[in-house]
């Protein structure tokens, strides 16, 4: 009973990071409701764990701590380098590797 | 004696390898001497042997040489190897011995043509295939022989080939004889799938014990072959690339279109008369396709106005005359007829060609005239050759053998009364073109300048050929006048004698009727064409005698039909197929991918967030995928 709400708010958080991801412009925020979707799944591994009495979902949070940590710091990377060249941080006028071919 | 074999046909081939590769950087004269020497010297070889084995016998009645194995597949082996007998013996001869007076005029008459040593060439190579084809002692080396002419033939009729005529009559020749060759190629298959073995004696002893006479197969085979002749010798109905090859130069049509080439099929019919003698209906057939070509082509040569096309066409009613000969089964009577045509059809048409070329090329025969006193020695061997043509009795060659065929094309066992008045109708017809075309072109007034009368290497061997048109026919006489019969006492080691029918007529009124007839045609032409020249004017008036007289022009409207029959309707079907309807798939499938791409490309937008989407579109989609199933 205790893990089903939990897993109710870990498929909310999801959700709310999916949304950002596909509403949002700026590639910081986008960069940011991915965290929120990765915590999400982190959050459902924990619950599963303790519904098992198990210490594998602590394990796997930890290692998507990790992934997180690595990810965010490539990925604010990344973005120095596209406002360094594009001066904007807007995704929908970064399309530049769209095929131009008239079909 | 043996050894020397192979130089006959090598000799032209090492003639035809000099010019080829090395006639650009030859003088005229160089590419004369090189071109019409070793014919020259392949015919005194020839003359040489020709003694040596006449009078030493050999045992199996042939001189025979393996030079190499050809090749060797399965059960199947071939041998390069050449043998001669008196059949083979006859053709070697004509071929070498005119074949060099051919070539010495040649280098004369071609003298202003700037491609001389591709002349000398291809005609050398000719000579050369021409001799494999009638020494060679296996079928598949004949057809090897036969092959090659028939290369040499297209060769030279468009050897002008910057005239799109000529390269057309070059192609219908080639075209027309592949015909041929196809069927003598599937009749070869069959002898050897029958046989096991193409060796020219092994069929000839085999054949008789192997097949039942007159057997459906042994028929079809024979009937293949002669299938293969008609194409080569341009025999009904397979006739009409003849009278287009005279696009080529005159020494050509005498070489290949009056003497050799086209006798092909009459040696092939000769060569394999152990297959044809076990086919009563095939020999039968023969004999029909000779009459009715020799009248077919009379017809024609009557009124023809080019004094080629006149001669091609009584060249093909002259084979006509082999062909039945062959067919009735007076093998030596084909024969002897071969060789003495030989004679005065070469002379003919050299002497046609020195005509033609002192008028300026031209051709018509009504745009000549008068050219007796103008060019005489032309006039007098053009003179001999056409009184042998028209067989005027007791002085000429043809007179002899033509008689003889005409005896035999009702006496001979598979002869018959109406063989025998076609062949009469076919002698009057003869004489009576023959006449025209000498009227025409040596009397009267004259109508075209007359140019430079033709010089001595074109002159002598004019006047040998008609020495020997007149006296070749000497070596046999008729049975009932002289006892001399050494022609056929020399080929008839090789060839079976003719075997009579009881209860025929005196052969003395034979001849007399024959010779009665000639006489008639003579006269005819003479009435027609010197004495009463309006008749022919009036005749000209009635529109059924113009239809007629346009219809034989046409060569009995062959052309025309086979158009119709063949060459419509396969423009017809190509035109149809213009677009190939096999790439229709294939250009299908390209643009059905064109069109897919075209579509997917619309989800290919750069957009992040579609790329996204339809991620989570797939993800819904497995996961409703696991629910419901």
């Amino acid at each position: 009973m205790q893990s089903y709400s939990v897993l109710v708010v870990a498929a909310i958080l999801f959700v709310l990071g999916l949304l950002g991801v596909l509403t949002r412009r700026n590639i910081i925020f986008i960069l940011i409701s991915i965290e929120i979707m990765l915590n999400a799944a982190g959050v459902a591994f924990v619950a599963a764990g303790a519904r098992w009495g198990q210490p594998d979902g602590q394990v796997m949070f930890l290692f998507i701590l990790a992934m997180a940590a690595s990810e965010v710091s490539v990925g604010l990377a990344l973005v120095m380098q596209v406002y360094h060249q594009h001066k904007t941080l807007d995704v929908s006028k970064l399309n530049n590797l769209k095929d131009d071919i008239d079909v | 004696m043996q050894e020397i074999l192979f130089l006959i046909p090598a000799l032209p081939l090492m003639g035809f390898l000099i010019l080829s590769l090395a006639g650009r950087h030859l003088s005229k004269q160089v590419i004369a001497v090189v071109g019409a020497g070793v014919v020259c010297i392949a015919a005194i070889t020839t003359i040489w042997l020709g003694i040596n084995f006449l009078q030493t016998p050999q045992e199996n009645g042939a001189y025979t040489v393996t030079l190499w194995r050809w090749m060797n597949v399965a059960n199947f082996s071939c041998s390069f190897s050449l043998r001669v007998d008196a059949l083979s013996l006859v053709f070697l001869f004509v071929i070498t011995f005119v074949g060099a007076l051919i070539h010495i005029y040649s280098a004369g008459f071609m003298k202003q043509d700037r491609d001389y040593a591709r002349f000398f060439a291809s005609m050398n190579l000719f000579v050369c295939a021409m001799l494999i084809l009638v020494m060679a002692d296996n079928l598949v080396l004949l057809y090897l022989g036969w092959e090659g002419v028939g290369l040499c033939s297209y060769l030279l009729i468009g050897f002008w080939y910057e005239t799109t005529a000529n390269v057309q009559a070059a192609n219908k020749a080639f075209y027309i004889t592949r015909i041929g060759d196809t069927a003598m190629a599937i009749g070869l298959f069959l002898l050897f799938r029958e046989l096991g073995t193409l060796d020219i004696p092994a069929i000839q002893n085999a054949a008789p014990e192997h097949f039942t006479k007159s057997s459906p197969l042994i028929t079809s085979i024979a009937l293949l072959l002669l299938a293969g002749g008609m194409g080569k010798s341009a025999q009904v109905p397979l006739q009409t690339w003849l009278p287009d090859a005279m696009a080529g130069p005159s020494p050509v049509s005498a070489l290949i279109h009056a003497a050799t080439m086209v006798t092909a099929g009459v040696y092939l019919v000769a060569r394999m008369h152990a297959v044809f003698q076990l086919s009563p209906l095939a020999m039968n057939i023969t004999a029909t396709v000779g009459a009715v070509t020799l009248l077919i082509a009379g017809c024609s040569a009557m009124v023809q106005t080019d004094i080629k096309r006149i001669l091609a066409y009584s060249t093909i009613s002259q084979v006509g005359y082999m062909f039945l000969a062959l067919g009735v089964g007076a093998w030596s009577a084909g024969v002897f007829h071969f060789f003495t045509h030989a004679f005065f059809k070469a002379l003919l048409f050299l002497a046609a060609g020195a005509v033609i070329e002192s008028l300026h090329h031209e051709h018509g025969i009504f745009k000549m005239g008068g050219l007796k006193n103008k060019l005489p020695i032309v006039f007098y061997t053009f003179l001999a050759g056409a009184a042998a043509l028209a067989a005027l009795p007791l002085v000429t060659a043809g007179f002899f053998s033509k008689d003889q065929i005409l005896w035999y094309a009702w006496s001979a066992n598979g002869g018959s009364p109406m063989l025998w008045f076609v062949a009469l109708a076919g002698a009057f017809i003869t004489a009576f073109y023959t006449t025209r075309l000498m009227l025409v072109v040596f009397w009267g007034d004259v109508k075209t300048h007359i140019g430079e009368p033709p010089g001595r290497l074109m002159t002598w061997p004019l006047i040998i050929l008609a020495v020997l048109s007149i006296v070749a026919g000497f070596i046999e006489w008729p049975h009932n006048m002289l006892h001399v019969t050494l022609f056929s006492d020399v080929v008839q080691k090789v060839l079976p004698a003719v075997t009579e029918k009881e209860g025929v007529p005196s052969e003395s009124i034979f001849q007399l009727i024959a010779v009665v007839v000639t006489l008639l045609g003579i006269y005819t032409g003479y009435l027609l064409y010197k004495k009463n020249a309006s008749i022919v004017a009036k005749w000209k008036l009635v529109s059924a005698l113009v239809g007629l007289r346009n219809f034989f022009f046409s060569g009995w409207r062959f052309d025309q039909f086979y158009h119709t029959l063949f060459v419509r309707p396969f423009v017809f079907v190509t035109s149809l197929n213009k677009q190939d309807v096999i790439d229709k798939i294939y250009a299908g499938i390209v643009s059905m991918f064109q069109w897919l791409n075209g579509i997917f490309s619309v989800s290919q937008n750069g957009s992040m967030r579609t790329y996204v989407i339809s991620v989570l579109i797939g993800i819904i989609f497995i996961l409703a995928l696991q629910f419901f199933l």
